[in-house]
């Protein structure tokens, strides 16, 4: 291959036309998405099963890591504030990290890297097999069949999974800084009570949830739906939405926060 | 033998006009003229690439020709809305070359997928419907297993049952004889033929073996070089009487055909010149 086939100044313009052109490509899915979701209610029953698959398959992972995350939260929390002889406060910062940012968000990351791929795989083998055809050939629309019930499923799971992890990560923090330094349980709790907003703090965390959802599941079913139908353009389109999803993610995150502060 | 289908025929169930499609460069059709007659079974053969399941899709809607009319029961595919589409779809069964039966779903729900997805049958029905189809295509007994404890066979004969489970107007079997033992093989074309002359269904044969086609098929297309080459029925195709089908029927590697892909000089590539 030639040096001037190589060069970026000769390749950058086509992958930046490309990444443009997928990003148009996905926003007119995410209408035809919208626009299968009323056709979908009449799969009322595949769309309970895509909530249980994405939602209550995700639980082990969601509690395992939300435990975790809260444990190193107390437990780096606690060092930090006992230097500022503020160790009162470790519910508190706790709960307001894990409500605003790290729940939704850390939710995200691993609702992506569990159900988003699954997703993926599953409707790209689903094409590579020609099962979406045989779909359209059955007069049966495929968006309103296949699609819109995991979209649907994934803006209703991000949030109860976002909740459920604070809440273990609330736990977790609890049983470190608690339980274990010794901090009092008293404390521990009414400060968080008094300090947390259920409007600013709380919902704000649910709302972003929800778009992570949004956003986490239209690019799983993008990817899915159009990969290419081999082995290898599965397992591309598998990476493409763990890293498209964990991009998204977190520049949504930075957007939403800074409306919602 | 005629190399060109008869124009207008008014017994048509599909009609095709001037049809031409270039795919990535590559020209598929150039100009072709085809009749599939109501109530008959019409086999399209020709060599590998030479675009006879695309031309399936076409008549099915999935893929849209850059020229030409395709007239499907008196409706042009490439120019009706979805809803249309969809509605004439449901009075197509297509049975695909490689089946793309519903992995999740078991034998029984693959064949009963379009009739709970159309229809608000009872349950009963719905079983009994299911359970004539599977006893026709010979796997009543394996109504309960998962397309993946079935032989390429057993899943062809799947899809087969899930074609015909709403007696459609028209059948497309894509390659529906690969993979098949000489007794499936036997019992597919009685059942091919029995559909079509019990209930009259309009069949579309996309197939390779000469031999099994031309015991059903009443009249065959050769498609080749983007163009029908040739015409008949399957004693007047199977006389070789031009180069396309003396070649095509006899399996020589010298004719119109090019058994090679297009290359460059052999010995020139291997450094010998």
């Amino acid at each position: 291959m030639s040096a001037v086939r190589n060069s970026p100044s000769n390749q950058s313009p086509s992958r930046f036309a490309e990444g443009i052109a997928q990003v148009g490509a996905c926003g007119i899915f995410l209408f035809r998405i919208l626009a299968a979701i009323p056709r979908s209610f009449g799969h009322f029953k595949e769309t309970v099963r895509q909530i249980w698959f994405v939602g209550a398959m995700s639980l082990t992972i969601i509690m395992t890591c939300g435990l975790f995350v809260g444990m190193v939260l107390g437990l780096q929390l606690y060092y930090v504030l006992s230097i500022f002889g503020g160790t009162a406060a470790l519910g508190t910062v706790v709960s307001l990290s894990l409500y605003r940012e790290l729940g939704p968000v850390v939710t995200a990351l691993l609702f992506a890297g569990r159900a988003g791929t699954s997703i993926t795989a599953e409707i790209g083998l689903m094409r590579a097999t020609d099962q979406i055809d045989a779909m359209e050939m059955m007069a049966v629309d495929p968006l309103a069949y296949v699609v819109a019930p995991r979209f649907i499923a994934g803006i209703i799971a991000m949030p109860l999974l976002a909740c459920i992890f604070n809440a273990l990560g609330i736990f977790g923090a609890h049983l470190v800084g608690v339980n274990w330094l010794g901090l009092d349980n008293g404390t521990f709790w009414s400060n968080m009570t008094s300090s947390v907003d259920v409007w600013k703090d709380v919902i704000n965390g649910v709302w972003k949830s929800v778009a992570f959802g949004a956003v986490c599941t239209l690019i799983a079913t993008f990817q899915g739906y159009t990969t290419a139908p081999t082995s290898e353009g599965v397992a591309y389109a598998t990476t493409r939405t763990v890293v498209f999803s964990a991009i998204a993610t977190l520049a949504l995150d930075f957007v939403m926060t800074a409306f919602l502060m | 033998m005629s190399s060109q289908p008869q124009p207008s025929a008014s017994d048509a169930l599909i009609q095709i006009r001037g049809l031409s499609t270039v795919l990535n460069g590559k020209t598929i059709f150039a100009g072709v003229d085809l009749d599939i007659p109501r109530g008959g079974i019409t086999a399209i053969m020709g060599p590998s690439g030479t675009g006879k399941t695309t031309l399936i899709r076409h008549i099915t809607g999935q893929l849209a020709p850059d020229a030409g009319e395709i007239i499907v029961d008196g409706k042009n595919v490439a120019r009706i809305g979805r809803e249309a589409l969809f509605a004439l779809r449901e009075k197509i069964g297509y049975l695909f070359q490689n089946s793309a039966l519903l992995t999740d779903f078991s034998v029984f729900e693959n064949v009963a997928f379009p009739l709970r997805q159309h229809l608000r049958l009872p349950e009963e029905l719905v079983r009994n419907i299911v359970l004539t189809k599977l006893q026709a295509v010979g796997l009543r007994g394996a109504a309960d297993l998962m397309p993946n404890e079935l032989s390429g066979g057993m899943i062809r004969r799947v899809a087969l049952a899930r074609a015909i489970v709403r007696d459609p107007m028209l059948i497309i079997y894509d390659e529906p004889f690969v993979g098949l033992d000489p007794i499936a093989l036997n019992q597919i074309l009685k059942l091919i033929r029995t559909l079509n002359q019990t209930l009259g269904i309009t069949s579309i044969l996309v197939a390779h073996e000469l031999a099994a086609v031309s015991k059903v098929a009443d009249q065959i297309y050769l498609l080749a070089g983007g163009k029908i080459a040739a015409h008949g029925s399957p004693e007047e195709l199977g006389r070789g009487e031009t180069p396309w089908t003396k070649q095509f029927f006899t399996g020589e590697a010298d004719g119109p055909v090019p058994f090679h892909y297009p290359a460059p000089d052999y010995a020139t590539q291997l450094g010998l010149a």
